[in-house]
């Protein structure tokens, strides 16, 4: 029956991952979430753990563009994937247009959350961008556009407990214009 | 968690012979819930069977103007095609009122039929729960079950079926395509979900080893006049209080077609039929639609805290049928 079989059934595996533009062979235990390969294996800690449930949106990366919650993301199921994370926003060395937005908006409360509330408003403006409509666009068969309303709405699968979020979606509304 | 094993087969032969043969398998969809319960320790499968790269992935148009979603496409997906907006708006609307962009960017459209309940005592395995073992008893009839049904339950489980698309799907007449070790088979969302009677560990009519593959919706002309409405404790990321799914076409002052479900109420998306026989040839008139709704959820016996459900799911109804007739007319 095996040999049907394309893949092996594994308990770890060797999975390749583009992260930022590098790429890397990491083997992982199959519980592993994305989250914790990038913490504890690639050393990468922007994303954070906030309540490892998909519920606070702190560990928000991009895979293959689209925003996820990487605690909830099996790395094993993650073979050949491009990863984003708040380490690679940056261009180039220089702050990407939310970074600066944040930083002159003073969306920034204790930090916790700006990693995830980064990578999220980063795929606000792609999914706006391809016509992706929220419960807030009035005609869902119409363009949405950027407004403080779609802004929140769109941005709900992240918390705040510093409770910066006037600030975040003015930052993000000023990027959208 | 638990160790488990993994595996990606890339068709769908392979996929339902790996987890025919292993008793203690799971399929893997988007993971937004299977994932975090496993991580709460309320299942531990010992092999996950990744379906979410099968080619199951795309919306097709049937010839007939009908629709057929693949049991892969995501949320954010199904709720971004054009075919979908324009002549189902109550699929779209609760295929964005799912989680977050977030969830809505990972989560299957099997993979939101197929959750399971957020009851406290479920996703709690230091509780007794019947869902979760059957015979050690169900805390949440005297417990804290503000959230959970006010109809179709019955005394070993009151949990409600937390799907927002369900619903949709339910007030749209959808079927359930099904691939098993039987052969393929098509079952209406509406004889998906079981009665959780004396034994409530399944949710579904779903055995071992079957596999949704996607999900067709009929084509209707009334379903272009459609509407999802959700009552929630905060305006997004949340799970319905309550929940309507409306399909009224109004032709000439009287209703002509009308199908409704209620979503939040009962362990299963409840198709409202009193209502619809209500309304079917009258007066689309703020009355009548009050009268209908006053008819529902039919047979309701809400639990000590959760009362207010009925009137609250009736006034969304009524709201929700005023809306969409002035809209169509």
């Amino acid at each position: 029956m095996t040999g049907e079989l394309h893949t092996e059934r594994v308990r770890s595996r060797t999975v390749r991952l583009t992260v930022n533009g590098v790429r890397h062979h990491v083997r992982v235990d199959t519980r592993t979430s994305l989250l914790d390969t990038l913490r504890e294996r690639l050393g990468l800690t922007g994303a954070k753990k906030g309540c490892d449930h998909g519920e606070c949106g702190t560990c928000t990366v991009l895979v293959a563009g689209r925003r996820v919650y990487s605690c909830l993301t099996l790395t094993v199921a993650l073979d050949g994937a491009e990863v984003t994370t708040v380490e690679g926003l940056a261009a180039g060395g220089e702050p990407h247009p939310l970074q600066r937005a944040f930083l002159a908006h003073r969306a920034v409360g204790c930090g916790y959350c700006t990693p995830g509330q980064l990578c999220a408003a980063v795929g606000v403006l792609a999914e706006a961008d391809a016509g992706v409509p929220s419960a807030v666009t009035p005609d869902p068969a119409e363009p949405p556009a950027l407004d403080l309303a779609e802004i929140r709405e769109r941005m709900s699968g992240n918390l705040c407990r510093c409770g910066c979020y006037g600030r975040i979606a003015a930052a993000i509304a000023e990027v959208a214009r | 968690m638990r160790p488990f094993d993994y595996e990606r087969p890339w068709n769908i032969d392979a996929a339902l012979a790996a987890v025919r043969d292993t008793p203690g398998a799971m399929y893997l969809g988007g993971g937004t819930n299977l994932i975090d319960l496993m991580r709460l320790g309320v299942l531990a499968p010992e092999l996950l069977v990744d379906v979410s790269r099968l080619p199951f992935d795309r919306v097709e148009e049937t010839g007939d103007g009908g629709l057929v979603i693949g049991a892969a496409v995501r949320s954010a997906d199904l709720a971004s095609h054009l075919g979908v907006r324009r002549r189902y708006p109550v699929l779209a609307q609760a295929a964005l009122s799912v989680g977050s962009a977030q969830i809505r960017n990972m989560g299957t459209v099997a993979g939101n039929l197929l959750q399971r309940t957020r009851c406290a005592y479920f996703t709690d395995v230091t509780k007794p729960c019947n869902k979760r073992e059957p015979g050690s008893g169900c805390p949440a009839v005297d417990g804290v079950h503000r959230n959970l049904a006010v109809v179709g339950y019955s005394p070993s489980c009151v949990a409600t079926h937390p799907s927002d698309l369900a619903v949709a799907f339910a007030a749209l007449d959808a079927v359930v395509r099904i691939e098993g070790a039987t052969g393929p088979r098509r079952v209406p969302i509406t004889a998906f979900y079981r009665d959780p009677g004396d034994d409530p560990r399944q949710d579904t009519v779903l055995e071992h080893a079957d596999l949704i593959t996607g999900i067709e919706v009929p084509p209707a002309g009334a379903a272009a006049h459609s509407a999802y409405r959700k009552v929630c404790d905060r305006t997004s990321f949340a799970f319905a209080v309550v929940s309507v799914a409306v399909v009224l076409e109004v032709t000439a002052g009287a209703v002509r077609d009308c199908r409704i479900a209620l979503g939040g109420v009962a362990p299963k998306p409840w198709r409202a039929e009193r209502a619809e026989e209500v309304l079917y040839g009258a007066d689309a008139t703020e009355e009548n639609f009050a009268r209908a709704a006053r008819t529902e959820p039919a047979g309701a016996r809400p639990l000590r805290d959760n009362g207010y459900k009925v009137p609250l799911v009736r006034n969304l109804l009524t709201r929700t049928l005023i809306d969409l007739a002035k809209k169509g007319a």
